[in-house]
């Protein structure tokens, strides 16, 4: 099990996240996931050595579509509900900041 | 999954080694590709709307494109099956696989993760010949979904650096891509251009895909490295935006020359991914290592596994084409040529190869509707619109030397015009009929006499004067002397004096 | 309180044959939520206007003779996490406020097509995120029962809605118990479809390989209606089973001669006594009815809040991640894109909500994969094995649905575990996937209503409809 969660993993998660958290959420997020993860510690008493992860509950396979057009949402009804729109497209702040 | 990295380990020792001539200063270059192309399907990979280039912004938009709440993908049969029509044609393993998401945030990337193959690929374990028999691994070819279109505008107009703002167009998001993954194989520059142009080859023929490079359905990232022979491979460095085959030979070189002289001169090669700037002929740092992002891969819940059964991959490998190296083979024996010339690579490629060897089934000659095919058909790339009994026809006429080449040409030209003809009719019409040889040597010794000067430096040796002496037998003749014949005979009375 | 509530079934066949107008029954609704909506709170969103025009069209098309289908006249109240077209969608959440979905989710289609009358759209934990209602934005749901309690959550708005008159019926979703749990603390039925059973498309995903939606009834027959209508496959979900919906009505007066119910020997402590002995009498209506108890050990029952707490909002990081301020809902603009995206995302989410992406985030990411996410998948993998085990020697389980009864506003609040163990009998089925409800059986503390859960396996819709059936007669 890796160790307590640290304030500073905490800040790189809400990066990852894209969470802009404030002091007081750090320091009470900190805590908080902590505790959940002790908590978690209860299943190391269990030996899950030899079991087989379960992802889905029910098993299917090959789900497929065939290949046929639907029409499209109309642009200007979906673009109405965006945040800010120009020229056909959504529009967003400038893409920096990808490299930190 | 303890080690969740798939990528092939940079630190093995190379099993395949550059040949002396190779090598650059005494470095050995190592290259692996990883192509993605756009499938030819009429829909998205996970939903109903249009697969379209080129379209308005914005308009083959759906839920599950725009990553609405509350939408659902669901797979695409015909991407699936391309995908294994690439795996099959590729030799790789189809087998039995998941799909995962991969989280990370851009404007274009509508659910802020992309789903794609992570641990259990489709296609994998393949390889691709090149033409001149090496053999490039082909480690995995997986399915995966495009993203959306970002334009920069404001600022130095169209560079993402000192924009005012971006916009955003969704209709790629969600078109299927297949990412085909070699392995560190290749060893020179020349052979990372072949290994493009043969995978381009290959996805037309099989119809998978449209692969313009110039639109982006085909796009190339190149991983580089350097190192001595029989020492690990070098620290390598992933080279994006390399979109046409031109442009992977000199990125590779540059990079090369970049990592080569480094080293030299005491520094380290980092772990970076580069941009290539076509424009200026150099590569850029876009990030380096350290800030590698956390993917946070998971197995996809809204989708279930994709296991094609034997019968559904015997029935698309029986469906397949043959392919571009076996065609060009057997293009250069029905033709006489050389399977690596650049008219069977061409021919090839237009998919014209089919008529030659329809002329020939018919009894026609080969070599000539090869001729024919580059002379008459070279600007489109559609099959010939000219029944291959006609084109066969008119090839055994000129074989059997009852048209000159020239002639046949002329009603080359007028089979194509009325899409086929009566090749014997239309000879008789134009009056193109074989010369005997009676008349011909009159015409040869009538030019002789009107020309002593030239027939005698050609006698001397001079082999240019024979040029005057063809055209005026062409001029006597009006045009219905072979040349070829021509030549014979002046050559032949040149030698028995 | 409001006694005298109509059923599903009732509306149904009455506004049918023409008794009974479709207005009517709206109004009756409609009367109800002026009277104690203020209170209540059971709405984010009352759609009077279309549901007037909506009732006033089925009962022209009764005149008219024409066929109104099998939820004619039914007022339905939808949880506010599920796309209505052109119909504000919110999740009580800030970050969505305003939007108006281009689509209607499968399960209000299938409704509509069937004749249902839409009230309005229920208020929830934001995000489908808690058990009690009180982490909406737009403030808490009350209990009618009780309004210094809580309604249980996250579809609190939905059991409201029912418990105090404001429509017929209503859906919840269920991730780990939000249908059953506040369906049990308002008195209703609440079932949780085994996984797959109901199309999840146009549900605002919160666990997607949890989450299932479901019917909040006064009485079983009317969630077997409900679940007919709202079932069967749909190609727009690749999780869809591909079978049609499963006959229920039918089941209910089949009772339990010869059934076998699961009593689950090293169940997790923790509940009320009051509730453990309305589960007692239970049992004992059950074998009084002819069905044997047979003893069954679930003993990995209490790791599965565990791995719940960490399959949920692993699941919940990535789907809430698209909630980025770029195409849709709220933006809070900045310098550049990055800047938005955390400011907008800082904003838009409560705190239960950025605790969760923040704990699956951190559970999915590198180097602790393995150590997080990875091992309550193999936890989720145990549960299923206990009930495998124990299904083999029983038809149903029987467990409270709550460890407790309606608790009072801000009573586990402060502390998320506490509020976590609510819904210590309810996850396990959605790990595992199957199917479950709750019915009420009898009162507990205060006078307010108990429930008990009935657990079936997979597919196990119909024996766990006899025994709710047989339950409610009992009652
Ligand atoms: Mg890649
Ligand atoms: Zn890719």
């Amino acid at each position: 099990m890796p160790e307590a969660i640290s304030r500073e993993t905490v800040e790189k998660v809400a990066r990852l996240a894209r969470l802009a958290l404030n002091d007081a959420e750090v320091t009470r997020m900190t805590q908080q996931l902590a505790g959940m993860l002790e908590h978690f510690r209860d299943v190391d008493a269990l030996d899950l050595s030899n079991v087989e992860p379960l992802n889905q509950p029910i098993p299917l396979t090959n789900v497929l579509r065939d290949d046929v057009v639907a029409p499209s949402l109309d642009r200007d009804e979906v673009l109405a509900s965006a945040p800010a729109a120009q020229d056909g497209r959504f529009r967003v702040p400038p893409i920096v900041g990808f490299e930190e | 999954m303890t080690d969740r990295s798939v990528a092939a380990s940079s630190v093995n020792l190379s099993s395949i080694v550059a040949t002396a001539e190779q090598l650059i200063d005494g470095w050995e270059l190592v290259v692996g590709l990883e192509v993605h192309v756009e499938l030819a399907t009429k829909t998205k990979l996970f939903s109903a709307s249009a697969n379209r280039f080129g379209d308005e912004p914005n308009t083959h938009i759906d839920p599950v494109t725009l990553g609405l709440p509350g939408a659902l993908p669901v797979l695409n049969r015909q991407a699936v099956e391309l995908a294994m029509r690439i795996g099959l044609a590729l030799n790789c393993r189809v087998q039995p696989c998941t799909f995962h998401r991969k989280n990370y945030f851009y404007p274009d990337l509508s659910k802020a993760y992309q789903i794609s193959q992570y641990d259990q690929p489709l296609n994998v374990d393949g390889y691709l010949m090149l033409p001149a028999d090496v053999r490039v691994g082909i480690e995995r070819a997986h399915l995966e979904e495009d993203t959306g279109k970002s334009t920069h505008a404001g600022g130095t107009a169209g560079r993402i650096q000192g924009s005012d703002y971006s916009l955003i167009d969704f209709n790629r998001a969600g078109v299927p891509l297949v990412e085909i993954v070699s392995r560190p194989d290749i060893r020179t520059s020349e052979q990372a251009k072949q290994y493009v142009g043969e995978l381009r080859a290959i996805l037309l023929a099989i119809g998978a895909s449209d692969a313009k490079m110039e639109e982006g359905s085909m796009r190339c990232d190149v991983n580089v490295s350097v190192h001595k022979p029989g020492t690990p491979f070098g620290t390598r460095c992933e080279i994006k935006n390399v979109n046409s085959i031109r442009s992977v030979g000199r990125a590779i070189d540059y990079e090369a020359r970049r990592q080569i002289d480094l080293i030299s001169s005491g520094g380290v090669v980092k772990q970076q991914t580069l941009h290539w700037d076509d424009s200026v002929g150099r590569t850029n740092v876009l990030r380096t290592k350290e800030d590698a992002d956390d993917y946070r891969y998971f197995l996809e819940p809204d989708l279930v596994p994709l296991a094609p059964d034997a019968a559904w991959i015997e029935r698309v490998r029986v469906a397949l084409p043959s392919l571009p190296a076996a065609r060009r083979e057997a293009l250069a024996k029905l033709t006489g040529q050389s399977k690596a010339s650049e008219a069977v690579a061409i021919i090839v490629e237009r998919g014209q190869d089919a008529f030659i060897g329809e002329v020939a089934q018919v009894g026609g000659d080969a070599a000539r509707a090869l001729i024919y095919v580059q002379q008459a058909f070279a600007e489109e790339p559609a099959v010939p619109r000219v029944p291959a009994g006609d084109v066969a026809a008119l090839s055994l006429m000129e074989r059997n030397a009852k048209v000159t080449s020239t002639q046949a040409k002329t009603l080359l030209a007028e089979l194509v015009a009325n899409g086929g003809g009566d090749v014997l009719a239309m000879t008789k019409a134009k009056g193109f009929e074989a010369m005997d040889m009676n008349a011909l040597e009159a015409f040869v010794d009538q030019a002789i006499a009107a020309d002593p000067e030239a027939w005698a430096s050609y006698q001397a040796g001079e082999h240019k004067a024979i040029g005057a002496l063809v055209g005026a037998v062409m001029k006597l003749s009006k045009g219905q002397a072979d040349g070829k014949a021509v030549t014979a005979l002046l050559q032949a009375k040149a030698t028995v004096r | 309180m409001s006694p005298s509530r109509r059923t599903v079934v009732d509306v149904a066949s009455a506004v049918a044959n023409g008794s009974l107008s479709a207005v009517a029954v709206l109004e009756e609704n409609l009367a109800a939520i002026t009277a104690r909506e203020t209170e209540i709170h059971a709405f984010n969103l009352v759609t009077v206007d279309q549901a007037r025009e909506r009732a006033t069209q089925i009962d022209t098309d009764v005149r008219a003779g024409k066929t109104v289908g099998r939820l004619a006249g039914v007022t339905i109240a939808l949880k506010d996490n599920m796309c209505t077209r052109g119909v504000e969608t919110t999740c009580s959440s800030k970050i969505l406020a305003g939007w108006k979905p281009p689509y209607d989710a499968t399960v209000v289609r299938r409704l509509a097509d069937e004749g249902a009358v839409f009230v309005g759209k229920t208020n929830l934990d934001e995000f489908a995120m808690g058990s009690s209602t009180e982490n909406s934005a737009f403030g808490p749901t009350r209990n009618p029962l009780d309004t210094s309690r809580v309604p249980g959550g996250s579809s609190g708005g939905s059991a409201a809605a029912v418990a105090a008159g404001f429509a017929t019926a209503s859906l919840g979703s269920d991730t780990g118990g939000s249908i059953r749990q506040p369906a049990a603390l308002c008195g209703l039925v609440g079932v949780k479809p085994t996984y797959g059973m109901v199309s999840r498309q146009g549900l605002v995903a919160f666990g997607s390989s949890l989450d299932q939606i479901g019917p909040i009834t006064t009485t079983v027959a009317d969630a077997a209606l409900l679940m007919e209508v709202i079932a069967g496959h749909d190609p727009l979900d690749s999780t869809s089973l591909p079978q049609p919906a499963p006959s229920l009505a039918g089941e209910l007066g089949k009772g339990v001669q010869g059934m076998r119910i699961g009593r689950i020997t090293d169940m997790p402590a923790g509940s009320s006594p009051d509730v453990l002995a309305q589960l007692e009498a239970a049992f004992d209506a059950l074998r009084n009815a002819g069905a044997t108890v047979v003893d069954v050990r679930m003993p990995s029952m209490l790791y599965g809040l565990t791995a719940y707490y960490l399959v949920a909002p692993a699941e919940a990081s990535s789907n809430l991640a698209r909630f980025d301020g770029v195409r849709f809902g709220v933006r809070v603009d900045a310098k550049d894109v990055n800047s938005m995206y955390g400011a907008t995302r800082a904003a838009g989410f409560g705190d239960e909500v950025k605790r969760r992406i923040m704990l699956g985030t951190y559970a999915l990411s590198a180097g602790y994969y393995d150590a997080y996410y990875g091992k309550a998948l193999k936890v989720r993998r145990l549960i299923a094995d206990d009930f495998a085990t124990a299904y083999a020697k029983c038809d149903v389980i029987l467990t409270p649905t709550s460890p407790t009864v309606a608790f009072k506003f801000g009573d586990k609040t402060s502390n998320p575990l506490a509020m976590y163990l609510c819904d210590v009998f309810t996850i396990p089925t959605n790990l595992a996937g199957h199917a479950a409800m709750s019915v009420p059986f009898g009162t507990g503390e205060a006078g307010l209503p108990v429930g008990v859960q009935i657990l079936a396996p997979a597919l196990g819709e119909a024996p766990m409809f006899r025994v709710a059936g047989e339950l409610e007669r009992a009652r």
